[in-house]
């Protein structure tokens, strides 16, 4: 075997494939790709960092969304995002801060407040260098939430489902047809004012939704009882027989287990339990997670086609938290960077490492599977 | 496999049990048609299969219902899943999951079949319906007869031994139609599946039935037979058996073949007939309502020195209602309709028809003015529609949705005809003249929810019909109707035509088009492909042709009607039996 043709067989290997169903990433890769690019936006407020981080997060949505219906909530995250922002720099306005600054930039009429209130500041002083650690903070905020929204918009939320345990996933089940409810009654109302223009009214108006507003809520009402009919015909919450001493000790490893779980909780957060804190905390948490093991076992449901965690999905995951750890690392080392000054003000300046890790991010625009171009939607209509 | 014992069921504040005294059992491996006038208690029937009645709806069963020796009595509709699969009649309030694939494969899921079986069957299924290129597609992409094939395909891989459908074929297209009735005997013949069915349409459906379960009244003792012998009672037939009694055929033929091997005789009788032309589109001309007296602005309007507009110049009266050029509609990426060239004129009533999500609705919407013309342009009685307040667009044309339940908001018959009045600027009391005609004996007090599907139908297109619009659109309205019902709505949209209504109909009955239209537009792809004379068009399709001139082809008989007129006048004495 030659190095040409060895190369050759490599390059169509590397090229991502078009997705399918069967190399569909799981969606736990882009939770996890996403989770990580947030937790590196946690450690930061330098916005050149930030800027970054959106701007990563956004190339990898645009080159591997889907047209599917959820697909489209991108663009609802950044709209989040900015509005975060705008409250945030209101709020700091006319709140004030704590934030000592000598560049005023202009006084608000200040309303005096009682003794009591001390404190509390409504109006005074708005300074250049309060207006600056607002707008970090808030762009901080927002590059999280635009994070978690390419998580939502890059995985079906449904199939996250399919990574919860047995005993719970019915629950999940209904959470989903209850978050689907939101977007069919969109519709109605959308179907309902057509109606309505049929009839010669306008579409606008405090009466007209007031009169759309109880046949939508009547349509909800009886598409969610024929769901549920169709979910119980179709064997929704059939359950095993499982012995009794089974599901006893269920009960107990649950419930015990959750105990655990909140002393352990206390334990830490108490000034002087934190010695048995931990370990209450880790045994509780651990039994558990045994009870929904077992009772896992009450359900029949088996799992079609759950999704493979193959090398891309890997290289995926990895991405997002190898930007994370050298975030992290980099906060450690040269904390500065990351926290640009506010008092005195100082321009950002893009710190060059942990810049090239956040690029590491853009990793699944090269790896994930390419969705396949909308050509067959023509039915849409 | 499927027993009733003395089954009666009554719902909560209704007087009589919707059902009584049923006793009947289904062989396994048969395809059994439930048929009957609305409102008969079909649906309630195959509810009682499933254990959704009354687990599910309320009410109260008396006797026992077993399926397959297991008692539904006991058993809930979960424990029944592996045995019974059930499909409504709106697919879309079936789906639990977002894509194709997922659905097909939730009911064995939550059955626990193992993995390996499960993509088995799911390819299996995708084959057999025909569903393979749509296995990655979210579910409310799909038009509407894709999802009753999904809705199918769902309950078909857990290998249920009892499918329970209502009214499976009802919003398919005839060729849609055909693949699901294909898929449901090969899995009576193949795999011995039972099949229990209700279905309005009979003329697609009574041909593969083994037996009919007939419902005659509500209340009334259910007849159970070989279709042959039922449909010879039945109150609802299709026109193959209604030619069959008409010619006095014995057995009678359910299907188009058996009847042609039967007609030679009735060929030679017609041959030297000539076919009825459809008579010529009335020469009246409806006058919309004139406009109302502008309204006064309002208190908001007065402080912002709203002046009511001048009263628009009445534009000339046209020869044409309709008059679309070159029309081309976009819905964001997906091109609905292309290049559509089309002209209506007073009196004359159009089929439009084509496969689902051939661009029929876009078109009705787009002459409502609900959708606007991205190239073209649309008249419709020389108004641009998208361009018209819709207080001026309701007296040109009216808009029967396909759901006519969209259109009522009140609480009473009463204050839905109030509200029409008024929003018509109608003298009052016109709509309720109007409901009295075209729905006898209902009083005002009723709660529109509580009319039956073809009295809403009809209420409906009395609310439409009270603005007096020249141009009336119907879109798919006979689905869910029984044959009583369309009966009469024929003869009010003839009446309406015969006094200058120009009509376009949406649909796919071809019955419906062969009864009712001067012309046939067949949509494909957004394209206008064929427009002519409904015998022309209709006669030389093998998908759009109604049964009587599939049965006496090359001849262009289209009804039974005007088969009996031509017997009768060739036989003074009355029809030969």
């Amino acid at each position: 075997m030659t190095r040409s043709t060895g190369a050759a067989r490599l390059r169509p290997a590397l090229r991502a494939p078009e997705a399918t169903r069967g190399n569909a990433l799981p969606a736990g890769a882009w939770w996890l790709w996403a989770l990580g690019l947030a937790t590196a936006a946690s450690r930061t407020t330098n916005p050149l960092l930030l800027g970054l981080l959106v701007g990563v997060a956004g190339y990898v949505v645009a080159a591997r969304r889907t047209d599917a219906p959820w697909a489209r909530s991108y663009g609802a995250f950044i709209r989040i995002g900015l509005f975060v922002i705008a409250v945030r720099l209101v709020f700091s306005v006319f709140l004030g801060s704590p934030v000592p600054g000598t560049h005023p930039l202009f006084t608000l009429p200040e309303v005096p407040l009682p003794d009591w209130a001390q404190g509390v500041r409504i109006g005074g002083r708005v300074t250049a260098e309060q207006l600056v650690f607002a707008l970090y903070d808030g762009a901080k905020l927002a590059t999280l939430l635009i994070c978690v929204g390419a998580a939502n918009s890059l995985a079906n939320p449904a199939r996250l489902l399919k990574s919860l345990p047995g005993a719970l996933y019915e629950v999940g089940v209904a959470v989903v047809v209850a978050m689907t409810f939101a977007p069919n009654m969109v519709a109605d109302v959308a179907r309902l004012r057509t109606a309505r223009r049929l009839r010669g009214r306008p579409t606008g108006g405090i009466g007209a939704v007031l009169q759309i507003g109880l046949p939508v809520l009547e349509g909800a009402l009886e598409r969610s009882v024929a769901v549920a009919a169709s979910m119980d015909a179709r064997g929704y919450g059939r359950t095993a027989q499982v012995p009794p001493a089974v599901r006893r000790t269920t009960h107990v490893l649950t419930l015990g287990g959750l105990l655990g779980v909140c002393a352990g909780t206390y334990g830490l957060l108490a000034a002087q339990g934190a010695v048995h804190g931990l370990p209450l905390l880790l045994v509780g948490l651990a039994a558990a997670m045994a009870g929904l093991g077992l009772g896992g076992r009450r359900s029949v449901r088996t799992r079609y086609r759950p999704d493979r965690w193959g090398v891309r999905a890997w290289l995926v995951a990895a991405s997002g938290v190898a930007v994370a750890a050298a975030m992290i690392w980099a906060g450690a080392t040269d904390p500065d960077a990351l926290r640009p000054g506010v008092v005195p003000l100082t321009a950002p300046v893009l710190p060059l490492w942990p810049a090239a890790a956040v690029l590491v991010g853009l990793l699944p625009a090269a790896v994930a599977p390419v969705p396949s171009s909308p050509s067959d939607s023509k039915e849409l209509a | 496999m499927i027993r009733f014992e003395q089954v009666s069921v009554r719902y909560e504040g209704v007087g009589r049990p919707t059902l009584s005294g049923i006793d009947l059992t289904v062989p396994e491996g048969e395809l059994v048609l439930v048929v009957g006038p609305s409102g008969v208690g079909k649906s309630t029937l195959l509810g009682a299969v499933s254990g959704l009645v009354p687990h599910f709806t309320g009410g109260t069963l008396t006797g026992r219902v077993t399926v397959g020796g297991r008692d539904t009595r006991t058993h809930k509709p979960r424990e029944l899943a592996d045995l019974v699969g059930t499909v409504g009649q709106d697919p879309l309030a079936h789906f639990v999951t977002d894509t194709v694939e997922d659905e097909l494969a939730y009911g064995m899921e939550s059955l626990g079949l193992a993995p390996d079986v499960m993509r088995r069957r799911v390819e299996e299924t995708l084959d057999l319906l025909g569903l393979a290129e749509l296995r990655d597609r979210p579910i409310a992409t799909l038009s509407g007869g894709q999802r009753q094939r999904v809705a199918i395909g769902s309950v078909l891989t857990p290998h249920p031994k009892v499918l329970v459908l209502d009214e499976p074929t009802s919003a398919l297209d005839p060729a849609a139609a055909e693949d699901v009735l294909a898929v449901l005997q090969r899995l009576v013949h193949d795999l011995g599946t039972t099949v229990l069915m209700a279905e309005h349409r009979l003329e697609r459906v009574v041909q593969y039935a083994d037996q009919v379960l007939l419902l005659p009244a509500p209340g009334a003792a259910p007849v159970m037979g070989a279709p042959a012998d039922v449909m010879a009672l039945s109150p609802v037939r299709p026109p193959v058996v209604a030619l069959g009694r008409l010619v006095g055929w014995d057995p009678l033929p359910l299907s188009v073949r058996d009847a042609r091997r039967r007609a030679v005789d009735l060929r030679e009788r017609l041959a030297d007939v000539e076919p009825p032309a459809r008579e010529a589109p009335a020469d009246a001309v409806v006058a919309p309502l004139p406009a109302p007296a502008a309204a006064r602005p309002g208190f908001l309007g007065r402080l912002l020195g709203r002046r009511p507009a001048p009263a628009p110049e009445r534009p000339p009266v046209l020869d044409a209602a309709v008059r679309i050029e070159g029309l081309g509609v976009r819905h964001g990426r997906v091109q609905a309709l292309r290049g559509v060239t089309l002209s209506v004129a007073p009196g004359e009533t159009v089929a439009l028809m084509g496969r689902n999500g051939a661009g029929k609705s876009t078109l009705l919407t787009t002459l409502v003015g609900m959708t606007g013309p991205t190239t073209g342009s649309v008249l419709v009685g020389g108004l641009h529609p998208s361009r018209t307040p819709p207080r001026d667009m309701v007296r040109r044309v009216g808009l029967v949705p396909q759901e006519p339940r969209d259109l009522l908001y009140a609480d009473t018959v009463g204050a839905e005809c109030a509200a029409a009045d008024s929003d018509a600027g109608a003298p009052a009391g016109s709509c309720r003249a109007l409901v009295s005609e075209l729905l006898p004996g209902v009083p005002d007090d009723v709660h529109p929810r509580d009319l039956s599907e073809g009295q809403r139908l009809a209420l409906a297109l009395a609310l439409v019909l009270t603005a007096r619009p020249p141009l009336l659109l119907l879109d798919e309205p006979t689905r869910g109707l029984d044959y009583a019902a369309k009966a009469r709505l024929v003869g009010v949209l003839r009446r309406l035509a015969g006094a200058g209504h120009a009509i376009i109909l949406a649909t796919h009955d071809v019955e419906l088009a062969a009864e009712l239209a001067h012309r046939v537009v067949i949509l494909a792809d957004g394209e206008v492909v064929a427009d002519g004379p409904t015998r022309e068009v209709v006669v030389s399709s093998p998908a759009f042709a109604p049964q009587t001139a599939k049965i006496l082809a090359p001849r262009q008989w289209l009804t039974v009607g005007q088969v009996r007129t031509a017997l009768e006048a060739s036989a003074p004495g009355g029809p030969a039996a």
